[in-house]
């Protein structure tokens, strides 16, 4: 849905401005595994298209010529020494678990009906 | 003014002699800035959680060590109590970020920062309020409580490190540790009129710091007066494994920086005025505090030029997309599996985990945190990355590049730390972008990396504080210190004391009403 540019990304999208929809906002949330209500999803659709607004500008100023920066202050890569250190516990690990069974996570069921 | 009065007042610099020199013991301050909290929290709400227990403890075995001559090795200011900003872990202290997300959470460990705070005997007061997961520019968004600005309580302390500052500005407590992002330790530094350090990225561990945008985040001093935000700097920074963006060098010499600067001539020290961090937007009295400042600078020798960067006012857009996509995925771990908040799904719906994942996260995350986290997955998605992530990255690489040049010219620069002076509650809640061009003048530090500072540079015709910043290279925090303290100097004697002289606090002579809250 998402990369569709028939969902309404339509004139803007050359400028790569987008303009969302109620139903791109809710996917948005289903991507973040926010499950937002109808109402949230049409107020951050109008947050969201002014806030996008603003901020296509750095489009203006971002070149070819122009190197991308991740971190302002690159250093080298480096491998610690290999010292065994202690980590925390198990009863640590878990101790801020909602649910634990036998030292271990208790997880709702990972996969659907399927 | 009782003595207890004059105790708190004191610098923590001021506090650390005293106990060296037996005259106070860390008790008996640690109970004084107890005594206060309670005064003042029913106006200022800055703390989410006080903990006095542990704070006397860990008093009386600073005490005991002073008692039996052990000080080798203590940092200048051991003994003296500080508050931490609830984004930074503490171990057996519950640690919120001020999300119903981690309500009750409380950390198997502590930060590298409150490991080096309790190495120092520093008592730990409590833990301070923020915009929820530091996320806000006025402590509005904390899914507890606001906190009110001390100067005056119908207003915010700004954010989203308003706990800590206001903490610090009500004479709660004399120290406190903040975060800083696009301006989180600063720009309430300069709505409450105290001082606020971001040091260069790298320059203190983040580990423990609860992470919102890791690439920008940096832990920082908040304190009243500069000697005391080097010193705290001093004793929090350096080296550590533990963070892989830490930078492998000794913490520069800030103290020694800071005591040069109180001696006031600043010869040969050349200083660059931002052209583009003023003008439209920025309060006249703003404005004008700030050029009074300057003209301070100059009259103690510092040469003035004027420079200019022409990507800064690119900097608030690039910023909020680089850190709305570093915080969609460093809040990814907020999953209801491990630790924090769980709430499944309705019945009716299916009880996966996918389903209780986002329940859990519809449930404990305020609305900026869902805004930003929406923006980010946005940004970083399959056919928009380059023409946004990208984008802004390459922003970055020209803010970093205006810096350069910046101080090919000038060797520390300055502006105006926030455009406005505190505003009301409520004023800018309803408009996103408005409160985020709080930090328009903050956020380029943040993006380049460079250590930055403000202090209070007095107050505007509203009476309100109003925030010196000074940038210095980065990895050369001590060149931003030695002015700041001169200029802190030079306005004291204007002044006639530091600018808190001017603070009316009731909570200080026991008239609380509590009515305002």
């Amino acid at each position: 849905m998402l990369g569709d540019p028939s969902v309404s990304h339509s004139t803007n999208m050359m400028m790569g401005m987008p303009t969302f929809t109620r139903e791109e906002i809710k996917h948005l949330g289903d991507l973040a595994r926010i499950a937002l209500t109808d109402d949230e999803a049409d107020r951050l659709k109008g947050e969201l298209n002014v806030i996008a607004e603003s901020i296509a500008k750095v489009q203006e100023v971002a070149g070819d010529d122009v190197p991308p920066t991740a971190n302002p202050i690159p250093l080298e890569a480096y491998l610690r020494p290999d010292e065994a250190e202690q980590p925390l516990t198990q009863e640590e690990a878990l101790s801020g678990a909602p649910a634990t069974e036998s030292g271990m996570f208790v997880a709702p069921r990972i996969l659907g009906e399927e | 003014m009782s003595v207890r009065n004059e105790l708190v007042k004191e610098s923590a610099t001021e506090m650390a002699r005293q106990l060296r020199a037996k005259e106070v013991s860390s008790r008996e301050l640690v109970q004084a800035q107890l005594d206060l909290i309670e005064a003042a929290e029913p106006r200022i709400d800055a703390f989410l959680r006080v903990s006095g227990d542990q704070a006397l403890d860990q008093a009386d075995a600073f005490d005991k060590r002073l008692a039996a001559g052990d000080t080798d090795g203590l940092p200048e200011l051991a003994g003296v109590p500080i508050a931490i900003k609830d984004m930074i872990v503490t171990k057996g202290i519950p640690t919120t970020a001020a999300s119903k997300i981690l309500e009750g959470w409380v950390p198997p460990y502590d930060a590298t920062v409150i490991e080096k705070i309790k190495a120092a005997g520093m008592p730990i007061l409590g833990k301070t309020n923020l915009d929820e997961f530091a996320q806000g520019s006025s402590t509005e968004h904390s899914a507890y409580k606001p906190t009110h600005n001390p100067w005056d309580t119908d207003r915010v302390p700004g954010g989203s490190g308003g706990g800590s500052a206001s903490a610090v500005a009500a004479f709660e407590a004399p120290l406190a540790l903040g975060t800083d992002t696009g301006g989180s330790i600063r720009q309430p530094g300069a709505l409450t009129g105290t001082v606020g350090v971001k040091p260069t990225y790298g320059g203190v561990s983040r580990f423990g710091a609860i992470a919102m945008a890791s690439s920008l985040d940096q832990i920082g001093p908040v304190s009243r007066s500069v000697l005391d935000a080097a010193l705290l700097q001093e004793l929090i920074g350096g080296y550590d494994h533990r963070d892989s963006t830490s930078i492998p060098k000794p913490v520069p010499p800030l103290a020694s920086a800071a005591r040069e600067g109180m001696r006031r001539d600043l010869k040969g020290l050349k200083v660059g005025l931002v052209k583009e961090l003023g003008g439209e937007g920025y309060q006249p009295g703003v404005e004008a505090r700030f050029n009074e400042g300057v003209k301070l600078l100059e009259g103690m020798g510092a040469e003035v030029v004027e420079v200019s960067c022409p990507h800064f006012p690119y900097a608030l857009a690039a910023y909020y997309i680089i850190m709305p996509s570093e915080v969609s995925s460093n809040l990814a771990r907020y999953d209801g599996m491990r630790y924090g908040l769980r709430v499944m799904p309705q019945a009716g719906v299916e009880q996966t985990a996918a389903n209780m994942m986002s329940a859990t996260r519809e449930a404990g995350f305020g609305d900026e945190v869902k805004r930003r986290i929406i923006l980010g997955i946005y940004a970083l998605s399959a056919g928009y990355y380059d023409a946004w992530y990208g984008s802004a990255q390459k922003v970055r690489t020209l803010i970093i590049r205006d810096f350069e040049q910046a101080f090919e010219q000038a060797d520390v620069l300055v502006s105006p730390t926030s455009p406005t002076t505190a505003f009301r509650f409520g004023d800018k809640m309803d408009d996103p972008l408005a409160m985020y061009l709080n930090d328009v003048a903050t956020i380029p530090a943040n993006m380049a990396g460079t250590p930055a500072m403000s202090i209070p540079a007095g107050l505007s015709d509203d009476g309100l504080p109003v925030g010196f910043q000074f940038f210095a290279p980065q990895m050369r925090d001590e060149v931003m210190y030695k002015p700041a303290a001169a200029l802190e100097a030079a306005l004291q004697e204007q002044w006639g004391g530091p600018v808190f002289k001017d603070l009316k606090a009731p909570w200080l002579d026991g008239h609380v009403s509590g009515t305002t809250k």
